[in-house]
């Protein structure tokens, strides 16, 4: 239907615009939820493994603790404290409040820092005591 | 709210019961954001909890007879399995958003089909593994 005419124009994309606050939390919110999802396949495969065998859960044991399954690990880490901290600005959102932009560039800011921080005290609390 | 006025609102193509409703054609508006906000709020205590338990495990190693110590504790198994309802359910209503918004080729109900199916199957492997582990 639609391949037999040539291609309607399309309206500028990501490329062009400037990067703003409101964006780049929405842009992030979404980005970090589909890496969640993907992230979260880790789970399901220790929770199998550690009810199938010892051997199977030593798979997944040494796939965590290589450095491939490490970068993983901080990579969830880091998009599930950000997903925490925007999903929550999105629930007060939902009441009606810090819709203006001045709120936004205040609230994205500290989101940003606050999930960079718990990343961060995460995993020296984990090498810390590990 | 006043209902607003269209003009097929006064017409007798449609019933006095769709019309009090007011929902349209589309005949559900508020489902899926109410699921997704409700699951966003159970996250945020389950995860806190989940990311503190795996630090625990992982703080002693996390060999197998710790997993199964951690999981034969009643209140984890319990948790756990809050965790994996609540997540997959919000993971599912989240990826069916992100295929709603870019996806247009007849890829598109296959995609829904597989987040559905594949949240669906991923959730009922770990609810079971943690149950077997458990008990």
């Amino acid at each position: 239907m639609a391949s037999s005419l040539p291609p309607r124009p399309l309206s500028p994309h990501l490329q062009i615009w400037r990067w703003t606050m409101n964006m780049a939390l929405s842009i992030f919110h979404r980005v970090s939820g589909v890496g969640l999802s993907v992230g979260t396949l880790m789970l399901v495969w220790m929770l199998v493994a550690a009810a199938t065998d010892e051997e199977s859960y030593k798979c997944f044991l040494d796939f965590a603790t290589s450095w491939v399954g490490q970068v993983c690990l901080f990579g969830w880490t880091a998009a599930l404290y950000y997903h925490l901290c925007s999903g929550v600005r999105h629930l007060i959102m939902d009441t009606g409040a810090m819709i203006t932009i001045p709120a936004t560039q205040k609230a994205g800011f500290v989101i940003f820092v606050v999930s960079i921080a718990l990343t961060l005290s995460t995993w020296g609390c984990l090498k810390y005591f590990y | 709210m006043t209902q607003q006025k269209y003009k097929w609102n006064d017409t007798p193509f449609k019933g006095p019961m769709a019309r009090a409703r007011g929902l349209g054609s589309a005949h559900d508006g508020l489902h899926h954001w109410k699921a997704q906000k409700l699951t966003a709020v159970a996250n945020i205590p389950l995860v806190l909890w989940g990311v503190w338990s795996a630090m625990t495990l992982a703080a002693t190693g996390a060999s197998i007879e710790t997993v199964y110590g951690f999981f034969h504790q009643p209140v984890n198994a319990i948790l756990m399995i809050l965790f994996i309802v609540s997540v997959f359910y919000h993971m599912a209503l989240g990826l069916q958003v992100v295929i709603e918004d870019y996806v247009h080729s007849c890829k598109k109900p296959m995609l829904l089909m597989l987040v559905k199916l594949g949240t669906t199957a991923l959730a009922l492997a770990s609810i079971f593994s943690v149950l077997k582990i458990a008990l």
